[in-house]
């Protein structure tokens, strides 16, 4: 025998292999296998420790301990493979592709933030595995939707975030309560270039005057000269789509240098608990991406289980998008009444879920009604826009004195 | 008042660069090893003065006086046990190099795992000082200044000990020299393993000091290793007032590029001040040329 003939041969077995097993795993399962990798460890940790990882826990614990996801007439426990993928690309792709080929697990959960998400994307989308991009937010949504036919989102858009708060804006300016003087920063990477982009065009677009627009290298931790450049251009309203260890340092040090414009806005990270654990009472006034609707009982309901289990607080913006996704994921899985991927996927697809964000849909393969603005009230961080939805909360301005 | 402003913020930006790299600058240019775990021993420091601060209650300033001698002491071990050994096999300094990058660069994912075991992988920050100075009329925060104050004390401090005394001689020797060292008389292996201590004391004193006015999380410290490393190049392998010097002229180049060029410019500018330093004196501003 030649060696191409062998190695014809082998790979011939391979496939024998690799087209069978999907067909074995439906016969007789155990357990349904979940795999994940996340960024427990590089620059994407505090983002996938706050928002991802805890969620996952919760999930999988809270249906264990219920017996299971029902498939059939079976319940079957959960088995979780989970890898670190150390914030980068390679490692996330490899990682995937061991969870998929090596440990031959049921469903791939995502990994955090847009640029992972995005990376792994292809590769489930070739092993034709689900994908339910909950952390990833891109204005090349629709694109990305329609060359990966498994691909959801569960975020909107920069673009749409962008609108969330430029159209509170030009609320505000109608009733009289700023003239229209924005100063604006963004962080150099693509979330905060998309975001500051649409910013931009739509404030011009209104007329606003902009009075201090520039970018700052991710991981930036120095702000005194971002923050004391626009203090002088004396600005109504402060924007700055930052990601979360920036958004702690601008808030830190506008406080310290004493920057307190009637409008303070920042991105990523507003919502997180750490948020309020740094700055207390500070926090008040304080907008930012995300927030909830507290007139809902499964959300509050949500946070305390999230609290007491992980023994953190969720994030206020993405981590109930995650778990819904969960439930989104478990609800298809039990109405397919089986684990084969594009039975699944039609569910979720069609169908209207039960979730902690309410009954969703997810027409289009995303779902639109996430919150755009939230605000700090009280110590909770309120959803107020869009302003003319149900729960939203009413804005309150000026944002009072930092302490 | 922009100009104060971009001033007084340079100065603190760079006295904290002067800082973080002063203790890889003893690390590198005296024991000559090129430590690539040296942002997570500052970490490390920085989550000790955070649980010694909320869970215990010890202010930062107290919290100095524990964690530098245990970093001090753990550094004196690391390098006994873990880097004595390399420097007996390497041959030339080309091959020590590579020998203790490689070696530190496994000692990096030990220590972050085990922050990461002990405190996850979220950001942590806390308030200490919050107090603000106003230097007409420009704000300025007092747990940098702080930072600064440190940064210039301990590296006089040190100065002196390297140029004034007899133990600061054999230091400089063994950096210059530590063949030449040794015939001197000079015990090179207690010499380095004592700058190696050192180093690792002030990136400990970094840590705590940092910690105060800084968000952090187990996975930062390659951020301080590649800024401690541009500065202790800058300035010269092995050479304090350089490092100082050098941390300061980056802070303020960053600053002052911020308020009159654009903040998104600082990496930028950051690396072409580097770049030129390296072409113009290729063994840093106060480098031996050909040494």
């Amino acid at each position: 025998m030649s060696s191409t003939s062998l190695t014809r041969t082998l790979l011939g077995i391979g496939a024998c292999v690799a087209l069978s097993v999907p067909a074995m795993a439906e016969e007789l399962p155990e357990s349904i296998r979940i795999g994940y990798a996340v960024s427990d460890t590089g620059l994407y940790a505090g983002g996938a420790g706050t928002t991802i990882t805890p969620n996952y826990k919760l999930w999988v614990e809270e249906v264990n301990q219920a017996g299971g996801i029902r498939v059939g007439d079976r319940q079957l426990p959960i088995e979780v493979v989970a890898y670190d993928d150390r914030s980068s690309s390679e490692e996330a792709v490899r990682a995937v592709e061991r969870l998929i080929n090596q440990d031959e697990v049921d469903f791939v959960l995502p990994p955090w933030g847009t640029a992972l998400n995005l990376a792994v994307a292809p590769v489930l989308n070739r092993a034709g595995y689900p994908h339910l991009a909950v952390t990833a937010v891109s204005d090349r949504q629709q694109d990305l939707m329609d060359r990966w036919p498994r691909l959801f989102f569960f975020l909107s858009t920069s673009s749409h975030y962008a609108e969330g708060i430029v159209t509170m804006l030009e609320e505000l300016r109608e009733s009289g309560e700023i003239e229209g003087r924005v100063a604006m920063v963004n962080v150099a990477d693509q979330f905060g270039i998309e975001l500051a982009n649409a910013a931009e065009a739509l404030l011009e677009e209104a007329g606003f005057e902009i009075v201090y627009n520039q970018s700052y290298p991710p991981g930036t931790q120095d702000m005194q000269g971002i923050i004391n450049s626009a203090r002088q251009r004396d600005p109504e309203a402060f924007l700055a789509f930052s990601y979360p260890p920036e958004t702690i340092a601008i808030t830190d040090q506008a406080q310290t240098l004493g920057f307190n414009p009637p409008l303070f806005y920042t991105a990523v990270g507003t919502a997180f608990p750490l948020y309020q654990d740094r700055f207390g009472d500070n926090v008040e006034g304080v907008l930012g991406i995300g927030g909830v609707d507290v007139g809902s009982e499964v959300m509050v309901d949500y946070i305390e289980r999230h609290t007491e289990l992980t023994g953190q607080a969720p994030d206020l913006w993405a981590s109930a998008p995650t778990y819904a996704s969960l439930e989104v994921l478990q609800q298809a899985i039990e109405r397919a009444g089986s684990i084969d991927h594009e039975q699944v996927v039609a569910e979720m697809e069609h169908g209207t879920f039960d979730t902690v964000l309410g009954e969703i849909t997810l027409d289009g393969r995303a779902y639109w009604e996430g919150w755009q603005v939230g605000q700090w009230q009280d110590g909770v961080f309120r959803a107020i826009g869009p302003s003319d939805r149900d729960g939203a909360t009413e804005i309150v301005l000026p944002k009072p004195a930092w302490q | 008042m922009a100009f104060l402003d971009a001033l007084l913020n340079g100065l603190t930006l760079g006295g904290m660069y002067a800082l973080v790299a002063m203790g890889l600058t003893l690390q590198y240019g005296v024991a000559r090893i090129m430590n690539l775990s040296y942002g997570e021993f500052l970490i490390a420091a920085a989550f000790s003065a955070y649980w010694l601060f909320q869970v215990q209650a010890i202010n930062p300033l107290l919290a100095l006086l524990l964690v530098v001698p245990v970093a001090f002491a753990a550094n004196w071990l690391i390098y006994q046990i873990m880097l004595h050994p390399l420097v007996k096999r390497s041959r030339n300094r080309g091959e020590l190099e590579v020998n203790s990058i490689l070696a530190t660069f496994g000692l990096l994912f030990v220590i972050q795992g085990l922050v990461l075991l002990l405190f996850g992988s979220n950001y942590f920050s806390y308030t200490y000082i919050s107090n603000v100075f106003i230097i007409s009329g420009s704000p300025i925060a007092a747990d940098r200044l702080l930072a600064v104050g440190v940064a210039v004390v301990l590296g006089t401090a040190l100065y002196l000990l390297l140029v004034r005394t007899r133990p600061g001689t054999a230091l400089r020797a063994v950096s210059v020299d530590p063949r030449a060292a040794q015939l001197a008389g000079i015990d090179v292996r207690a010499a380095s393993a004592m700058a190696f201590a050192l180093g690792g004391g002030l990136v400990a004193a970094s840590g705590v000091l940092v910690s105060m006015f800084t968000t952090f999380n187990a996975s930062m410290g390659v951020v301080f290793t590649m800024k401690a490393l541009i500065v202790v190049i800058m300035g010269g392998a092995g050479h304090l007032m350089g490092a100082l010097a050098a941390g300061l002229i980056l802070g303020l180049v960053e600053s002052f590029v911020a308020v009159y060029v654009a903040p998104g410019l600082t990496l930028a500018a950051t690396f072409a001040l580097f770049l030129i330093v390296l072409l113009v004196r290729p063994t840093g501003m106060m480098g031996r040329a050909g040494a």
